[in-house]
C-alpha cells in the first residue's frame, strides 16, 4: 500500500525540476494523443516542440507570443504570492488596449515621439482601471476577485466590440469591424529588421529585472510573500491587507493593460474584435510554471510561446484542429499541478503492520 | 518480557535532516505507574511520544507492550493497542457537539451504541462532568480538554499519554486534574506525563525519565528531588534562577481607559471595559484561563485591531487609529501566543523573519528598500544572544523546535530595547534553563525603564516576575494588585470569574 506523506522540508530540487518534468510528461501524453488520433506522432511533437527552435523567423515570432504572456504573468505572480487571485487579466489586457488604442485613433497623423508614450501610459492606466473593480468589491464588500475579475473579461470583449462596430470603425473600412491602421508616430519599433519581433520584447526584460529587485530587495515583495503565506502574521508584522490587494491588483492590470497596449499597437496595428487571443489566461500558467520566480516566468513565457507557434505550424502541416495548442497547454498545467505535490509530499510505502496479527 | 512491564522501549532511535531526535532511547512504564518525561526544548520528548503513539516511526530500536512486539504504524493502531494520547494543542471542531467530537477522534469499532450515554457516565465517574450535546464553540479550554481526554477514557487505556496537560487550567482545574490521573492510575492505567512544571512532577509522578540532547541521562524519584536538582539534570549544569525586583515605578507609558471591543469572531471574547496603566519599571503580570480575551486584549493594544483613539496612549499620545507600524516606532514591542504563522512566518528564514517586526527600529527598511545585510546580522545577534538551536539563520522558522522559535521571537522584541514590551505565554514550551533566561532579561529591560505587560497562563511565573498583578475573565480586566498582597487560591477564584466581590475582598 502507498499513502502520501508530508515532507519535513520543501524538496527544491524538485521544486525547481517539476517545470521540466512536466515538459517531458507532456511530450509523453502527446506522443500517446497523436498515435490515437492516427498522426505520425514523432512528427508532430517535433513540429510543435522542436522546429520552431530551428528558424529564426520562428524565433522572432516567438518573442513576439512570450512577450505579452511574461509581461502579464510578472504582473500575475505577486498577486498569486500574496493570495489575491485575479484571473481576469486577459479582460484588463482589452481593457489597456482599448484605452491606448483610442489614444492612438484620437491623435491620428500627429507626429512626435511623446505618442506612443502617452499610448503606453493610457493603457496601463486602462488596465488599472479595470483590475479596480474587482479591488474595490474585494475590500469594501469581500466579493471575491476571482469571480469578478474573471467576468469582466467578457464586459471588456464586449465593449472592444461594440466599440470597432460603431464610434472607432474605420470610417474607409468598407464597414469592416476594425478601426483605422495606427498611424507610424503610434506603432511599436521593430526590434528585428525583417520579422515582427518588437521593442516591447525589451519592456518585458525590465518588468522581469524590476520584479527581481522588488520580489528579493523590496518591502512589497516582502509584504506580498507574508500575505500569502500567513496572512495573521503580516497583520502582526503591520502590514494592511486591503493596502496589499490594491497594489496586487493594480500591478497586474496595469502590466496587462500595457500588455494588450503593445500588442495592439505592434504585431496587430490596430484595434480589432479578435484582438483577445487568450494571453491573459495562458500567462496564468506561464507564472505557475515559471514558479512565481521572474527569471523561471521569462523562461516559462518562451515554452508557452513555443506550443503557440508549434501549435499553427501542425495545423498548417498536419491539419490538425487548432484546439491542439490549448490542448498542450492545458496538459502543461495539469502535469505541473500534479507533480507540485510532490514537492510537499512524498510517496510511502506502508508495509502491512505484523504487531496487530501477533497481538 | 518481565511481567511488570507495560511498555517496554529500548534503543529508540530517530534521525531527522541535521538533527539526531532521539538517540538510543530506552526506558520503561509499570501499569498504573504515573511516569514523567522531562527535558529542555528539543530534547526530543514530542519525538519519543509520538514515535509512541504511531504519529512517526523510529529509524531503529523496539518497543514492547504488554510483552509483545509492538510499533505502531498510525495512532489508529496505537489506539487499539490501548495508547491514548492528549496533545497540548486540542484536535476539536468548535461547531460540532462534544459526542461528535468525541466519535470523530475514536476507532470506528470501539464507537458504542449509546454514545452520549457513556460519555455522560465516564465523564462523571472520573469527576470531569461534560455535557453531550453541548458545542465546543461555547466550552472553556479546561472543559475542552475534559472532552480530550474522555475521548482517551471511552477507549478503555493501558496507557496515557499527556503532553504538557496543565498549562490551560487553572490551580482548582489543575487539581481535578490530578485526582483524575491518580484515580486511573489506581485501576491500573499507566500515565506517561510530559510537563516543563517540574512542581507538579513532584507531586504527581512515580518515576521521572530524563532526556537531554536525545539521549536518556537519568532517572529519578521525583518526589525525593526538588525542582531545581531536576532542572539541573536537564541542562546538565547549575540553574540560575531570577531574583524578585522590587523596582522604583516611573512614569505611566502604557494607559487603556475604558477599552471596550467587540469581536469579529462569533467564539472570540468580547472586551468590557478594560483600563490600566503599566509604569515605566513596571511589569504587570495579567493572569486568567485562556480564551478569556487575553488574544483580543494583545490585538487591540497593538494595533491589529483598532479601538477608540483615545482609550489606549502611549506615553500620553492616544494611540488607538494607529497600526502596528506606528505603535512599533513610538516604542511598543510585542510577543503573540502563536508563534508559527502569527509571531513569525512559517516558511520564511530566521533573517527574513526578523524584517517581520524589527525593519524600522533596526533600520532595515529605507523608502521601501530593505538592507538584507542588516537583517541577517541582527538575525545572527538574536541566535547568539538568546541561544537559539538551529542549523543557522537561513533555517526556516517551521524547521524550529517551539521552545527554540520562542526563544528566537522574544529574543527579536526584547533586542530592540522597546520601551513598552506586550508579551502572551512569554515561555510557553520553553524548558527551565531558557524560561530563567527569558525572564531574566525581561527584568533587565523593566530595570532599564520600560512597561512590561505580561499576559500569562503560568501562575508561577507571573507570581516570580511580575511587581503588579490582575485577572482577565470573559474580557473583564480586576483591578491590578501588587504581587505578593494575593493568594493563589484567590487567584484562582478570580480566573473562574468570581469578579468583582472576590476583587473587592482583596482589595
Amino acid at each position: 500500500m502507498y499513502r502520501l506523506e508530508p515532507r519535513k522540508e520543501i524538496s527544491y530540487l524538485l521544486l525547481y525540476l517539476t517545470p521540466v518534468f512536466a515538459i517531458v510528461l507532456t511530450i509523453l501524453a502527446g506522443l500517446v494523443l497523436f498515435t490515437l488520433i492516427g498522426k505520425p506522432p514523432l512528427q508532430a511533437i517535433s513540429i510543435i516542440f522542436f522546429e520552431p527552435l530551428g528558424d529564426l523567423y520562428a524565433v522572432s515570432e516567438m518573442l513576439v507570443k512570450a512577450t505579452p504572456l511574461i509581461l502579464i504573468a510578472i504582473g500575475l505572480s505577486f498577486g498569486f504570492r500574496a493570495g489575491v487571485w485575479n484571473i481576469g487579466a486577459e479582460g484588463q489586457f482589452v481593457a489597456g488596449a482599448i484605452a491606448g488604442g483610442s489614444v492612438a485613433l484620437g491623435l491620428y497623423e500627429v507626429e512626435g515621439f511623446w505618442v506612443l508614450p502617452l499610448m503606453c501610459l493610457a493603457g496601463i492606466l486602462g488596465g488599472m482601471a479595470w483590475a479596480a473593480i474587482p479591488a474595490f468589491l474585494r475590500t469594501r464588500f469581500n466579493a471575491n476577485e476571482i469571480l469578478v475579475s474573471l467576468m469582466l473579461t467578457y464586459v471588456a470583449i464586449l465593449i472592444l466590440s461594440l466599440l470597432v462596430h460603431g464610434p472607432l470603425m474605420d470610417p474607409d473600412g468598407m464597414n469592416f469591424p476594425e478601426s483605422r491602421i495606427f498611424h507610424d508616430a503610434a506603432v511599436v519599433p521593430i526590434l528585428i529588421e525583417g520579422t515582427r519581433a518588437h521593442v516591447g520584447f525589451l519592456a518585458a526584460l525590465v518588468a522581469v529585472a524590476a520584479a527581481w529587485f522588488v520580489l528579493s530587495r523590496h518591502i512589497f515583495g516582502f509584504q506580498t510573500k507574508v500575505m500569502g503565506s500567513s496572512p495573521r502574521a503580516a497583520r502582526f508584522g503591520g502590514f494592511i491587507e486591503n493596502k496589499i490587494i490594491w497594489k496586487c491588483l493594480m500591478l497586474s492590470g496595469g502590466l496587462a493593460g500595457l500588455a494588450g497596449l503593445i500588442e495592439t499597437a505592434g504585431p496587430v496595428g490596430q484595434l480589432v474584435p479578435s484582438l483577445p487571443v487568450g494571453y491573459g489566461f495562458t500567462a496564468i500558467i506561464v507564472v505557475f510554471l515559471g514558479r512565481l520566480n521572474p527569471v523561471g516566468i521569462l523562461l516559462a513565457g518562451f515554452v508557452m510561446a513555443l506550443t503557440y507557434i508549434g501549435g499553427e505550424t501542425a495545423q498548417i502541416e498536419l491539419n490538425l484542429p487548432k484546439a491542439v495548442t490549448g490542448v498542450f497547454q492545458g496538459m502543461f498545467l495539469f502535469f505541473l499541478l500534479g507533480i507540485d505535490v510532490f514537492t510537499k509530499y512524498r510517496l510511502r510505502h506502508i508495509k502491512p503492520s505484523k504487531t496487530v496479527a501477533g497481538e | 518480557m518481565i511481567e511488570h512491564t507495560l511498555l517496554h522501549i529500548s534503543g529508540i532511535t530517530k534521525r531527522f535532516p541535521g538533527v539526531l531526535a532521539n538517540d538510543r532511547v530506552g526506558f520503561s512504564i509499570a501499569p498504573g505507574e504515573i511516569h514523567a518525561l522531562v527535558g529542555e526544548n528539543g530534547a526530543g520528548k514530542s519525538t519519543l511520544v509520538k514515535i509512541i503513539y504511531g504519529v512517526m516511526h523510529p529509524d531503529a530500536g523496539e518497543m514492547h507492550f504488554g510483552g509483545a512486539p509492538y510499533a505502531p504504524a498510525r495512532p489508529s493502531e496505537a489506539r487499539a493497542h490501548g495508547v491514548g494520547m492528549v496533545f497540548q494543542h486540542f484536535s476539536l471542531f468548535e461547531s460540532l457537539s462534544v459526542a461528535e467530537n468525541v466519535a470523530l477522534g475514536m476507532n470506528k469499532e470501539a464507537v458504542g451504541e449509546n454514545l452520549d450515554q457513556q460519555i455522560i457516565e465516564v465523564s462523571e465517574s472520573y469527576g470531569l462532568p461534560l455535557d453531550p450535546t453541548r458545542l465546543i464553540g461555547s466550552l472553556s479550554v479546561g472543559e475542552r480538554q475534559r472532552v480530550e481526554i474522555v475521548r482517551c477514557l471511552l477507549q478503555n487505556p493501558r496507557l496515557l499519554i499527556m503532553d504538557e496537560p496543565t498549562s490551560v487550567l487553572t490551580p482548582q482545574e489543575v487539581e481535578i486534574l490530578f485526582k483524575t490521573l491518580r484515580q486511573l492510575s489506581s485501576e491500573g492505567c499507566s500515565i506517561l506525563y510530559i510537563s516543563h512544571k517540574l512542581d507538579e512532577i513532584r507531586v504527581l509522578c512515580d518515576r521521572a525519565t530524563v532526556l537531554r540532547g536525545g539521549k536518556v541521562v537519568g532517572e529519578c524519584d521525583p518526589t525525593r528531588e526538588t525542582a531545581r536538582s531536576i532542572a539541573e539534570m536537564m541542562i546538565g549544569g547549575a540553574l540560575e534562577l531570577p531574583e524578585p525586583q522590587k523596582p522604583d515605578l516611573g512614569e505611566e507609558r502604557l494607559t487603556v481607559t475604558g477599552l471596550s471591543k467587540e469581536s469579529d469572531d462569533p467564539f472570540g471574547v468580547n472586551l468590557d471595559k478594560i483600563s490600566f496603566a503599566v509604569r515605566a519599571g513596571e511589569i504587570l503580570g495579567v493572569a486568567g484561563v485562556a480564551g478569556n480575551g487575553q488574544v483580543e486584549l494583545m490585538e487591540v493594544l497593538i494595533g491589529e485591531v483598532l479601538s477608540d483613539n483615545d482609550t489606549i496612549k502611549i506615553d500620553g499620545m492616544a494611540v488607538g487609529h494607529t497600526n502596528p507600524t506606528q505603535r512599533r516606532e513610538r516604542g511598543m514591542c510585542s510577543v503573540p501566543e502563536e508563534r508559527l504563522g502569527h509571531g513569525a512566518v512559517p516558511d520564511m528564514s530566521l533573517w527574513e523573519n526578523t524584517i517581520l517586526s524589527a525593519r524600522s527600529h533596526k533600520g532595515m527598511e529605507n523608502n521601501g528598500i530593505l538592507d538584507l545585510g542588516v537583517a541577517q546580522g541582527f538575525g545572527r545577534e538574536i541566535v547568539d544572544e538568546f541561544d537559539v538551536k538551529a542549523a543557522g539563520i537561513a533555517s526556516v522558522a517551521s524547521s524550529l523546535s517551539g521552545g527554540n522559535l520562542q526563544k528566537f521571537i522574544v529574543g527579536r522584541e526584547i533586542l530592540q530595547t522597546p520601551t513598552i514590551l506586550i508579551i502572551l505565554q512569554p515561555t510557553w514550551g520553553v524548558d527551565a534553563a531558557a524560561a530563567a533566561d527569558i525572564h531574566r532579561s525581561l527584568q533587565d529591560l523593566a530595570k532599564g525603564g520600560a512597561a512590561i505587560l505580561v499576559i500569562s497562563q503560568d501562575l508561577d511565573e507571573l507570581m516570580l516576575i511580575s511587581t503588579n498583578f490582575a485577572v482577565i475573565s470573559e474580557g473583564k480586566l480586576s483591578d491590578p494588585l501588587p504581587t505578593g498582597s494575593i493568594s493563589i487560591e484567590e487567584i484562582g477564584l478570580l480566573m473562574g470569574g468570581v469578579h468583582s466581590s472576590a476583587g473587592k475582598e482583596v482589595a
